[in-house]
C-alpha cells in the first residue's frame, strides 16, 4: 500500500462532491458525467437542442481542469495499448448508456440520494472492475 | 447563467478528479487490483464525495421538487453496470477522467472516448433493433 494517498483523496473526493451539489443545487442536474456525454449524440432519444447547451459548458470546463492541471503536474500515461483500450471504451460506453450511469451518475450521485438501483450498480460494477482487472494483469 | 454555471461545476468536478487521482488509469487499477499491490485510495474519493453529497442531495431535490423516473433494479441496470465494469476494469477509465484525461492530448484516451461514444450509441440503437 506505498502507493497510499489519503489526504489528496479524500480532498479530491470532497470537491467531486462539491461540484455535484453545485450542479444540483444552480441547474437541477445530476452530475453523471456519462449521461450528460451520452446525451449529446445517438439521434433517437437523445436530448433536444435546447437541453444541449448545459451539458457541453459542463464538459468545457472538465476539460479545461485538464489543461489547468496538466499546465502544473505531469501527465499520468495509460498502461493498456490500443486495442484493448478501444475495447475498454466500448464497454464502459455501451454500459453506462444501458445501465443509466458511471462512476459519478451512480456512485457519487445516486448513493448521495439514498437510490437504490445506484446501490445495486456501484457495487456490480466494482466487482466487475476486479475481476476485469484481475483477468488483464494477473491472468493474460 | 445556466451555462456558465454548468461550466464552473464542470471544472471543480474535474480538479477533484485530477486532486484524487481518478483521472490516473494506474491508479484507478491499482484500487480494482485487490489482489496485486492494492491501493485503496479510490475508497476515500468516493467516501469524501458521497459524504458531501448524502449532505446535500435530499435537501436540493426536496426543494426542487425533482423526480427521478426508474426505481426498480432491472437487466438493463445490472447488464450494464457490469458491461460497464469490464471496460473500467480493462483501461482504468471511467467517463468523467477520460473525458478531462483528453487534455493529455494523448492517443490512447482520445481512441477511448470516440470508442465510448460510439458504444454509447450503439446502446440507443440495439435495443430498439432487437425489439426489447
Amino acid at each position: 500500500m506505498a502507493n497510499f494517498t489519503p489526504l489528496s483523496a479524500l480532498a479530491g473526493g470532497v470537491l467531486i462532491g462539491l461540484a455535484s451539489v453545485w450542479l444540483l443545487a444552480a441547474n437541477g442536474r445530476i452530475a453523471g458525467i456519462s449521461g450528460i456525454l451520452h446525451g449529446l449524440f445517438g439521434g433517437l432519444r437523445a436530448s433536444p437542442p435546447g437541453d444541449r447547451g448545459w451539458r457541453v459548458a459542463f464538459l468545457a470546463g472538465l476539460l479545461l481542469a485538464g489543461f489547468a492541471w496538466l499546465a502544473f503536474f505531469p501527465a499520468e500515461k495509460s498502461e493498456t495499448g490500443l486495442i484493448p483500450l478501444t475495447l475498454a471504451g466500448l464497454l464502459v460506453g455501451f454500459g453506462t448508456r444501458l445501465g443509466g450511469g458511471c462512476t459519478s451518475g451512480h456512485g457519487v450521485c445516486g448513493l448521495g440520494r439514498l437510490s437504490l438501483r445506484s446501490l445495486v450498480a456501484v457495487i456490480v460494477f466494482m466487482a466487475a472492475g476486479m475481476l476485469a482487472t484481475y483477468v488483464m494483469r494477473h491472468v493474460l | 447563467m445556466a451555462h456558465l454555471s454548468a461550466f464552473g461545476a464542470g471544472l471543480l468536478f474535474g480538479i477533484g478528479l485530477w486532486l484524487s487521482g481518478m483521472a490516473n488509469p494506474k491508479k484507478v487499477l491499482d484500487f480494482l487490483d485487490v489482489t496485486g499491490n492494492w491501493d485503496p485510495s479510490l475508497l476515500l474519493v468516493m467516501g469524501g464525495a458521497v459524504t458531501v453529497t448524502l449532505l446535500f442531495f435530499g435537501k436540493i431535490i426536496k426543494k426542487r421538487g425533482l423526480a427521478f423516473e426508474k426505481t426498480k433494479v432491472d437487466a438493463p441496470l445490472v447488464i450494464g453496470a457490469a458491461v460497464f465494469g469490464v471496460g473500467w476494469g480493462i483501461g482504468g477509465y471511467c467517463p468523467g477522467p477520460a473525458v478531462t484525461a483528453l487534455a493529455n492530448l494523448s492517443t490512447s484516451v482520445v481512441v477511448f472516448v470516440v470508442a465510448m461514444i460510439a458504444g454509447g450509441i450503439l446502446a440507443r440503437i440495439a435495443p430498439s433493433r432487437w425489439g426489447a
